[in-house]
């Protein structure tokens, strides 16, 4: 089985060459598909998604309540593809903020996934770059925790390589698959639903829940307690700055307040 | 129904921007590099205070104002999701089940008595 592609001779023109990397590209990805794991992670994948599915429905209501055309939901969803990013900048959006505001508001709520990827370094590093940059981006929360839950270390050998490499690409693909289907779902079903009901607040929820789960020692939850005062007291503020604002306060707060009490440095994290 | 606007487009841009570079952050650099300890420090409580910014005033404030939250469905939603995470925390299923739940007081509150 698996036996590699023949190597194409190397006088080709360029039509020639576009092909063969082309039958290459699409050889890698049958072997990928082909691997048992990759089939493990697609299930490991479907069998936690039950929670995600109802997420991404949300998160496709919230877009078409909250006024944006179907055009750019249906848009929103399957580039930014970022559940808790996009809850956050759509009542921004709603509202007429500013781009970086807008921005810098997303950009915080992903900073969850800058230390994703400095744990995924050394499993990705193999790779080229524009190889890692496409599969980091795919690689959601969940998919991270499974995968490094399955492999607690890198890869050492080129079999144990291709093992990890279909075991993520099996959970990405199939979460990828549920979250834009039922984000589909939410957004031409959104728009029927009547605006009374006010199902946009299911997004807050789904923040809230999220942001729980965040807070997993002491300071983080008290972070979260002074962002959140100090968002409702600067709620006045143009241009919806009070969101960076209080962000600014709160995490300034807590490092002034860990200088002093000293949380364990790589403490009880997520 | 909604029109199709630019600025949303750029908005939707620049996200997807966002989603690349903050996944891929240290991916990006062939080169071993580390962030100043400041800021690996500061990444553990900025996340969850973007959320909590974010959501705050969409609970507690009506038209800019806090407005008697006691008679407002949503921080009742809000209260009764917070409640049931902290309550099924080590259920798989806590997420879902949270918003279920903070849905379950949001609605009635507000559709039968218009709170």
């Amino acid at each position: 089985m698996n036996m590699p592609l023949p190597q194409p001779p190397r006088d080709l023109a360029p039509g020639g060459r576009a092909g063969a990397w082309l039958g290459r590209r699409v050889d890698a990805i049958a072997r990928t598909a082909r691997h048992p794991l990759f089939w493990v992670g697609a299930r490991e994948m479907a069998g936690v998604s039950v929670g995600l599915t109802a997420w991404a429905f949300m998160t496709g209501v919230a877009m078409v309540k909250s006024g944006m055309s179907i055009t750019e939901a249906v848009l929103m969803s399957l580039l930014v593809f970022a559940g808790s990013a996009q809850l956050a900048a759509i009542p921004l959006i709603a509202a007429g903020a500013p781009l970086w505001v807008i921005w810098a508001t997303a950009f915080c709520v992903n900073l969850r996934f800058v230390v994703f990827s400095l744990h995924l370094r050394e499993y990705f590093m193999f790779l080229p770059r524009a190889r890692r940059l496409v599969l980091g981006y795919l690689t959601g929360d969940v998919t991270y925790v499974l995968y490094t839950r399955r492999f607690p270390r890198p890869a050492e050998t080129e079999n144990q390589r291709r093992a990890q490499m279909a075991y993520l690409w099996g959970g990405n693909c199939a979460n990828w698959v549920m979250w834009q289907s039922l984000s589909m779902l939410g957004i031409f079903m959104g728009a029927a639903l009547p605006a009374r009901w006010g199902l946009e607040f299911a997004g807050t929820l789904a923040l809230l829940a999220m942001a729980c789960s965040l807070a997993t020692t002491r300071l983080r939850a008290l972070s979260a307690l002074i962002a959140a005062g100090a968002a409702v007291a600067v709620f006045g503020l143009p241009y919806r700055l009070n969101i960076v604002a209080a962000i600014t306060i709160a995490v300034a707060a807590c490092l002034m307040l860990e200088r002093r009490h000293g949380e364990p440095a790589e403490g009880r994290h997520a | 129904m909604n029109e199709t606007d630019f600025g949303t487009l750029l908005a939707i841009a620049g996200l997807t921007a966002i989603s690349v570079v903050t996944r891929g952050f240290f991916f990006i650099s062939e080169r071993e590099w580390r962030l100043p300890g400041w800021a690996q420090r500061g990444l553990r409580y900025a996340p969850i205070a973007a959320l909590a910014a974010v959501i705050a005033p969409d609970i507690v404030l009506t038209g800019g104002a806090v407005e008697a939250p006691w008679r407002d469905a949503r921080a009742w939603g809000a209260l009764a999701a917070g409640a049931c995470y902290f309550w099924r925390r080590h259920d798989g299923l806590v997420l879902p089940l949270s918003i279920a739940a903070g849905m379950a007081v949001y609605l009635p509150l507000r559709l039968v008595w218009n709170w």
